[in-house]
């Protein structure tokens, strides 16, 4: 505490790192730990500047007082809100202490007003009181700064967990029932297999409550004991490889992977999420959609070529050549005008199209369903463009 | 059906709730809908039905068009469960008081506040009324957010909703239904890994459009007890909108509907298309009605029979959906076609249990059936599988015949004599006594040709048809199949049609000066080629006009009927341009392009 007393004076400071490098948890423990006051505010879930300073405000109500009443404060801008903040620290009586203000995701900051974010990083010169402001984000600080200048901030970088540290991390949360050996055994055999693809501290706990009770399948049965590690290896491995190809990539969800392990039946049998890619189009549709593919896809003058009977030569100029090499494939689709989609639709259709209101409405869902996207202004009425986003193995299905 | 699966799994999805606690995930269920996104509206409101009864009131939909950004997003949500509420209990609260939507701070606490009131009220009620829907309701009912179209959902305001959410599970049992239109990737392309991890996602898939389709046919066409019922001709065109354009059975169904109005308007004898009690009133043609209706029942339990035969084939050659078959009886007499014949063909080669079940089958269908004359059928059938099942015990000693051929060709011969055993096998074979089995087998398929011969008629042969069967496709055509641009080009080139005005009757050659302006304009245009000057296309437009006025028009007032003229040139100019046939064009001053050719 005495050491903590000594950063009085630092107004605010920023604490960024990775996903899951422990910035929230070590804040929150250190300020309960200590019970220093403090206010602790998730950016995103108070969205807007109102809401954001009104919870501030609340929560330094019930911050030091007993009581559960929590009266609803007023507070639009941020003038206000040093007013009432100097009032409030009065009336709590913390006139004496460093009160800490956390705001975690601070990089929503940036989206509100202009002016918070600066004000924030200066709130102890504006209210003329003891406190502190925390900033706990994954984005750097070059990233924050605005362009009018501000106050800056102390910076603080948490590193991401080595794999020594997630090892000691994991094992300390096993089950009173068995030993710490035999789950950091089980940790150790986890971080193997998952440590190539995840380094997420809150996926890995996640991932060994799940599997946890398989592993110890064959001690509860009685056919090892805790220290045959070879036995437990072999019966656990192609469990957990199958739980990376599900489980993990969201495939299927993880109660369903619970259910599995329990009646320990085959995974192929449910099909994950990634198995439904097929969809179902009517009949004219899924001639638009190829033909909106065909024309997001191949340049305009390649369209003589394909579509009509007698076509004549193309003759390559230099301006072609030069630019041959890059596949359209990857540049990505290309916005085509109406009447070049129905031009093509009407070619590749074997028998003939009559022009009915149907055709051009389902133009409008295809647009809905997200298989195609209007490209330019919604009044643009003479001349409506669209773009193809679907990708070549989903035409290629469409095309059966 | 598909409601009674998925709300079962959902129920066992919602009790799990508690279990998340462990690893804080939002329970989630991806309901992949198919294309007709018209219909979803219909299994949304039916789902909402089963979950208020069954398991909670709270139920709030979201969609996306509502939902540009968080803030919209938490005052939709707020202001429906809040609503929810008030509905189930307003006849006995009297003093909650109705919150506008700017009073209320919409944050997620001011949502917990309200939930654990809302469940502390029901909790502390219960004892002492004995309210019945709350027993039905659970001690801490989930809440359930519906996203109605997940495809139009912007990325940010999910992404967003969903982190605020899973901070807050231990308060608000919150549960999430997605409805998606086209498949379950999307969830991975809106979400990324970090905030789908906060999700427990269980699939459901609903039936496809096609069984929706099936089975509205069913219901509504292959009942002997609706009167009404669709010639060959309108029902392809209903089916091929379905099947061509968009899987849409809302539209089927208003097709349907516009066919009733318009059998009902335009057809006189209509008058008679009624259930049979009401026809026993009119006793002259009381006599074919009931004809009429007793062909129907028949003509539907041997359809359906057929229909069971048929689908054991390979290759389906009569459709693999009872609806095909249905068309191709009504269009002709069905014992004629080639697709038939094959069937038949096939259907004497059909190995023994796939026969059996398919007996059985046509039995229950015939003893389900209303009408009186198929006792000899089903008599006739129970016999078939007697015989059948006799067989069984006669088989094994078949089997000795065909070993002793066998024994023959493993003796030692040289070349000519192994020839002249095989050609005198062949030919024993080609002489050979039918085993039983197949006379057996040959007899069900000839009796069946009988049924079909006896009943499946095709409805045009019989007297009266056209109370019951409503068959111009051409006016259905019309009426669903729009196309606009053609009704604007006759409108313009033929006036007469929308305005019924004798004087301007004319052939289509022709301009007569007596139609509307724009009519004038019009036709003149048709002539012109891709760039239309403007200066000519004004004297020719005052030429035809000024031919009205006759040879007297003298020149004084030449001028003043010039200006007069330009300025109904002009604003029909402009008219033509916002129908969109012709566009003001940068090429030459002065002159508008051209947009559409072809006379349609």
């Amino acid at each position: 505490k005495k050491c903590l007393s000594n950063l009085i004076f630092f107004p605010s400071i920023f604490i960024y790192g990775h996903t899951s490098s422990g910035k929230t948890y070590v804040m929150q423990t250190l300020l309960n730990t200590l019970q220093l006051p403090h206010v602790f505010v998730n950016c995103v879930e108070y969205f807007t500047s109102r809401l954001l300073l009104e919870e501030i405000l609340m929560q330094l109500q019930s911050c030091c007082s007993e009581t559960e009443q929590t009266s609803h404060v007023h507070c639009d801008t941020f003038n206000d809100f040093v007013r009432l903040f100097k009032q409030a620290v009065v009336s709590e009586e913390l006139e004496d202490q460093t009160l800490y203000i956390v705001l975690d995701r601070a990089e929503q900051l940036r989206e509100m007003e202009a002016n918070i974010l600066p004000a924030f990083l200066r709130l102890q010169e504006l209210t003329d009181r003891n406190v502190t402001v925390v900033l706990l984000s994954e984005i750097v600080w070059e990233l924050f700064r605005p362009n009018t200048g501000c106050f800056e901030p102390f910076t603080l970088y948490f590193p991401d967990y080595s794999i020594g540290h997630l090892q000691k991390i994991l094992s300390q949360n096993h089950p009173p029932e068995y030993s710490v050996d035999f789950y950091a055994a089980y940790i150790n055999i986890l971080l193997g297999v998952f440590y190539m693809v995840c380094r997420d501290l809150k996926e890995l706990q996640h991932l060994a409550a799940l599997n946890f009770s398989k592993y110890c399948e064959p001690v509860v049965r009685g056919e090892a004991n805790e220290r045959d590690t070879r036995k437990l290896w072999k019966n656990i491995e192609p469990h957990l490889k199958k739980a990376m190809h599900t489980v993990y990539l969201r495939e299927i969800s993880s109660s369903q992977w619970e259910r599995l392990q329990r009646d320990d039946g085959e995974p192929g049998q449910l099909k994950g999420l990634s198995a439904h890619t097929h969809v179902e189009l009517p009949y004219y549709s899924k001639f638009l959609l190829i033909a909106a593919y065909l024309a997001s896809y191949n340049p305009v003058r390649t369209d003589k070529r394909f579509f009509l009977k007698h076509h004549g030569k193309i003759r390559k100029t230099n301006f072609m050549k030069k630019h041959e090499k890059t596949s359209n494939h990857l540049l990505g689709p290309k916005p085509f005008p109406l009447d070049r989609l129905l031009a093509i639709l009407y070619s590749i259709v074997d028998n003939r199209v009559a022009p009915t209101a149907n055709i051009f409405s389902q133009i409008t869902s295809l647009v809905t369903l997200q298989l195609l996207s209007m490209v330019g202004h919604n009044d643009q009425l003479d001349g409506p463009r669209y773009k193809c986003t679907v990708s070549l193995d989903f035409i290629r299905a469409v095309a059966r | 059906s598909f409601l009674r699966r998925s709300h079962s799994e959902f129920q066992e999805k919602t009790t799990e709730w508690t279990c998340r606690m462990k690893s804080k995930e939002i329970p989630t269920a991806a309901l992949v809908l198919g294309v007709n996104v018209t219909d979803h509206d219909l299994t949304f409101r039916s789902l909402s039905e089963v979950l208020q009864n069954n398991i909670t009131p709270y139920i709030a939909f979201l969609e996306a068009k509502d939902c540009p950004g968080v803030k919209k997003l938490m005052q939709k949500l707020m202001g429906q469960l809040m609503n929810c509420y008030v509905d189930v209990d307003s006849s006995e609260d009297e003093d909650y008081v109705q919150v506008s939507h700017n009073r209320i701070r919409c944050s997620m606490t001011s949502l917990i506040n309200w939930y654990e009131s809302v469940t502390k009220k029901t909790d502390s009620e219960t004892p002492s009324k004995k309210r019945t829907s709350s027993s039905r309701h659970w001690q801490s009912p989930p809440v359930v957010v519906v996203f109605k179209d997940m495809e139009s959902f912007s990325t940010k305001v999910l992404q967003d909703f969903i982190v605020i959410s899973s901070q807050h599970i231990h308060e608000l049992p919150l549960v999430l239904i997605f409805g998606i239109a086209t498949s379950p990737m999307i969830i991975h392309s809106l979400l990324p890994h970090s905030v789908s991890s906060l999700l427990c996602i269980e699939l459901f898939q609903s039936l496809s459009c096609k069984d929706h389709l099936s089975t509205i046919i069913d219901k509504l066409l292959l009942r002997a007890s609706f009167p009404f019922k669709l010639g060959e001709k309108v029902l392809q065109v209903l089916i091929n909108i379905f099947l061509y354009h968009d899987f849409s059975v809302q539209n089927f169904v208003k097709g349907f509907q516009l066919c009733i109005v318009e059998h009902f308007c335009s057809q006189p004898v209509s008058v008679l298309c009624c259930q049979l009690v009401d026809a026993k009133k009119r006793e002259t043609t009381q006599k074919l009605l009931e004809d009429l209706h007793v062909y129907h029942e028949n003509y539907l339990s041997v359809l359906r029979c057929l229909h069971v035969f048929t689908s054991f084939l390979p290759k389906y050659p009569l459709g693999k959906q009872i609806r095909e078959l249905h068309c191709a009886c009504l269009e002709n007499q069905v014992w004629e076609t080639e697709e038939y014949e094959s069937s038949l063909q096939l259907a004497r080669m059909l190995n023994k249990s796939d026969l059996v079940t398919m007996l059985q089958q046509c039995v229950e269908i015939f003893v389900s059936s209303s009408g009186k004359e198929f006792d000899n059928t089903v008599e006739k059938l129970k016999e078939f599988l007697t015989q059948f099942q006799k067989l069984e015990a006669e088989a094994f000693q078949e089997q000795d015949v065909s070993v002793s051929s066998q024994k023959e060709l493993q003796k030692k011969t040289d070349l000519y004599h192994l020839q002249k055993t095989l050609l005198e096998l062949k030919e024993s074979r080609r002489y050979k006594k039918l085993t039983k089995f197949e006379m057996l087998r040959f007899d069900v398929v000839d009796y069946i040709d009988s049924l079909v011969r006896n009943y499946l008629v095709p409805a045009n042969h019989k007297t009266l048809h056209e109370i019951a069967y409503f068959n111009t496709a051409s006016v259905l055509r019309e009426h669903l199949n729009a196309a606009p641009r053609i009704a604007l080009h006759t409108a313009l080139n033929n006036p007469y049609r929308y305005l019924k005005n004798q004087e301007l009757k004319s052939d289509e050659g022709s301009i007569s000066n007596k139609a509307p302006d724009i009519c004038i304009v019009y036709k003149l245009h048709l002539e012109c080629g891709r760039l239309i000057n403007l200066v000519d296309w004004l004297e020719a437009f005052s030429t035809v006009v000024m031919a009205a006025e006759g040879p007297n028009a003298d020149a004084a007032s030449s001028d003043q009927v010039d200006d007069i003229i330009h300025a109904r040139f002009i604003r029909a100019v402009s008219e033509l341009e916002l129908l969109g046939f012709i566009k003001p064009s940068k090429q030459k001053t002065d002159h508008v392009a051209r947009l559409t050719w072809g006379g349609c």
